[in-house]
C-alpha cells in the first residue's frame, strides 16, 4: 500500500466543512427542522463537525444522530467474511418530518449510502433526505448522487481514498493510496 | 467478528469475550426493538426451523420474534404433530430437515446432549434452546444481559439461584455463564434439589434463604415444578413457600434493594410473593425483551457465510 498522494490536509479538510455547512444553511434556506445523521464510524465526526459549524453560523443547536448500517449491508450473506462490529445506531430524535442530513465521509459504489437510506426509512419517515460527503470519487453501482461534495476526486478502482480524522486516527488527512 | 463456535450448545466452556461479544451486539438489537418499523433485513434468505421437541411457549414465541425481527424464513416444527409421533428416529428427523437445505436449527428436546449430537449429523448452526436437565444457554445469555445493564459491570456482582438446581437447565447455564464473567455465585435450594459435589463448580451452597439473602445483589429465582412434589422432594408448596419463598419481609431485612430474575412462567406466592415479583426491582419484564435482544445477537453472530 502506497500513498500516492495528500488530497486535503488539515486546513483543506476544515475549509470543506465550512463550506458544506455553509451550502447546508443555504440550500434549506436557514435550519428550520433540519437534523444531521452521521454514517459510522468516520460520517460521526463528520456529522459532528457540521453540526459544531452551523452552530456558529446560525446559533442553533441542531439535533446529531449516528447511524451504524451493518445489519443493512447487502453482503452479509454472500462475502466469506467475518461479520463486522456492531457499533449501534443512535438516533435520539425523532426524524419523521424532518429534513435529514446523511454525512458519509466517501461516497463510491453508493451501497452504503442506500442501507442508510433503507435503515432511515424504517426509523421515521423524513421530510427529505440529503446526502453531504467529504470525498466524491465516483465509480458508483447504484443510482445515488451525494447533494453536498467537500471534493470530488477521479480515482481508479485500484485506487483507496483514506479519510483520518484526529477523534480516531490523531491526525486530519486525505490520503489516495495504491492497493493494487 | 465471530464466535470461537458455529454453534450454541451451551455456556461450558465458551470464553469470556464471546459472551461479551453476544452481550454488546444484543445492546445494538435492543436498539432495533425500540424503533416504529422492529425489522431488520439481516437474515435475508436465510431459512431456520424451530425444532421443538418439547412443549414451550415462551422460549418459542421468543426465538421466532427474534428471527422475523432479523428477516429470516423459518419453519417450526413441533413433535407433537410432527412425524415423530409417527416413529420416526431423531437420527432420520434430523437428516430430513438437512435435505430441505436449512441453514440454522433452533432445537429444544427433552433428552440432554441431543443439540450436540444434531451438530454431528447435520452441516447447519445449531442453537440449544433447552436440552434435558442440561443447558438453555440463551435463557442465561439473557439473564446476564439484564443483570449487567442493570449493574452495568459484572465482576465482583453475588447472584444467587434459588429453587431447584437438581432439575435445572438454567441454573446450570447461568452459572457457568455468570462464573466466566467474574461473578460470584451461589446456589439454595432444599438439600433434595440441590446436585452433589455442585461445589466443584466454584459456586456456594446454602440451604437457608435467610442467610444468602443479605450477602447477594440479585436473586435469580426459578420456577418450582409442580409435578417435582409428588416426587417427594419437597413436602408442600406452602412449606416450599414458608421456607424458600422470596418474600417482602425476607428482602427488607437486608440493607440494600435486590435485584429480582426469574425466568417465568412465576408461580406467584410459592417460590416467589406476588408483590415482590411486581415490584420495582424486579426485572422480569425486562427479561422477557432482552431475551428477543439476545437471540437476535446469537443468530446474527452465528449466521456468518461458512468458510
Amino acid at each position: 500500500m502506497t500513498i500516492k498522494s495528500v488530497i486535503m490536509d488539515e486546513k483543506g479538510i476544515e475549509r470543506s466543512i465550512v463550506r458544506l455547512a455553509h451550502e447546508i444553511i443555504e440550500r434549506n434556506k436557514g435550519v428550520v427542522n433540519l437534523v444531521i445523521v452521521g454514517v459510522k464510524t468516520r460520517g460521526e465526526f463528520l456529522a459532528r463537525r457540521i453540526a459544531a459549524q452551523i452552530k456558529k453560523l446560525e446559533e442553533a443547536n441542531l439535533p446529531c444522530g449516528f447511524i451504524d448500517i451493518t445489519l443493512y449491508r447487502d453482503d452479509l450473506q454472500t462475502r466469506r467474511l467475518e461479520h463486522p462490529e456492531l457499533k449501534g445506531t443512535e438516533i435520539q430524535f425523532d426524524i419523521t418530518d424532518r429534513h435529514v442530513i446523511l454525512v458519509d465521509d466517501v461516497l463510491y459504489t453508493g451501497r452504503t449510502t442506500r442501507a442508510a437510506l433503507d435503515e432511515l426509512v424504517d426509523i421515521g419517515r423524513p421530510a427529505s433526505i440529503q446526502l453531504a460527503v467529504l470525498i466524491d470519487r465516483g465509480h458508483r453501482e447504484l443510482p445515488i448522487k451525494a447533494d453536498y461534495v467537500g471534493r470530488n476526486v477521479p480515482t481508479s478502482v485500484g485506487e483507496q481514498v483514506k479519510v483520518l480524522l484526529k477523534e480516531i486516527d490523531d491526525k486530519d488527512e486525505v490520503l489516495l493510496v495504491d492497493v493494487g | 467478528m465471530s464466535l470461537t463456535s458455529r454453534h450454541l450448545l451451551g455456556l461450558h466452556g465458551v470464553p469470556k469475550e464471546d459472551i461479551v461479544k453476544i452481550l454488546d451486539s444484543a445492546v445494538s438489537f435492543k436498539e432495533v426493538l425500540d424503533r416504529p418499523i422492529k425489522k431488520v433485513p439481516t437474515l435475508q434468505g436465510k431459512t431456520i426451523v424451530n425444532l421443538f421437541f418439547e412443549s414451550s411457549t415462551r422460549t418459542r414465541i421468543s426465538f421466532e420474534l427474534a428471527q422475523r425481527r432479523l428477516s429470516a424464513d423459518i419453519v417450526n416444527f413441533a413433535a407433537s404433530t410432527s412425524s415423530l409421533s409417527k416413529g420416526e428416529t431423531f437420527k432420520d428427523t434430523a437428516r430430513n430437515i438437512e435435505a430441505m437445505k436449512i441453514d440454522m436449527v433452533v432445537v429444544r428436546h427433552q433428552s440432554a446432549g441431543a443439540p450436540h449430537f444434531l451438530s454431528r449429523i447435520v452441516d447447519a448452526n445449531i442453537i440449544n434452546a433447552g436440552d434435558g436437565r442440561h443447558e438453555h444457554p440463551t435463557q442465561a445469555l439473557l439473564d446476564i444481559f439484564t443483570l449487567r445493564e442493570k449493574f452495568e459491570t459484572l465482576e465482583g456482582l453475588h447472584i444467587c439461584i434459588v429453587g431447584d438446581i437438581l432439575h435445572s437447565r438454567v441454573a446450570l447455564s447461568n452459572i457457568y455463564g455468570l462464573k466466566a464473567m467474574g461473578v460470584n455465585v451461589s446456589v439454595c435450594g432444599p438439600a433434595t434439589m440441590i446436585p452433589r459435589e455442585i461445589e466443584k463448580l466454584g459456586v456456594d451452597v446454602y440451604h437457608h434463604i435467610d442467610d444468602v439473602i443479605p450477602k447477594v445483589d440479585a436473586l435469580n429465582v426459578l420456577r418450582i415444578q409442580l409435578e417435582r412434589q409428588e416426587g417427594g422432594l419437597f413436602p408442600s408448596l406452602r412449606e416450599y413457600h414458608n421456607y424458600f419463598g422470596v418474600t417482602r419481609d425476607r428482602l427488607d431485612r437486608a440493607d440494600k434493594p435486590i435485584t429480582i430474575l426469574h425466568p417465568g412462567p412465576i408461580n406467584r406466592d410459592v417460590e416467589l410473593s406476588a408483590d415482590v415479583a411486581d415490584s420495582e426491582h424486579s426485572v422480569i419484564l425486562q427479561q422477557v425483551l432482552n431475551g428477543v435482544a439476545v437471540r437476535m445477537a446469537v443468530l446474527y453472530l452465528l449466521s456468518q457465510s461458512k468458510p
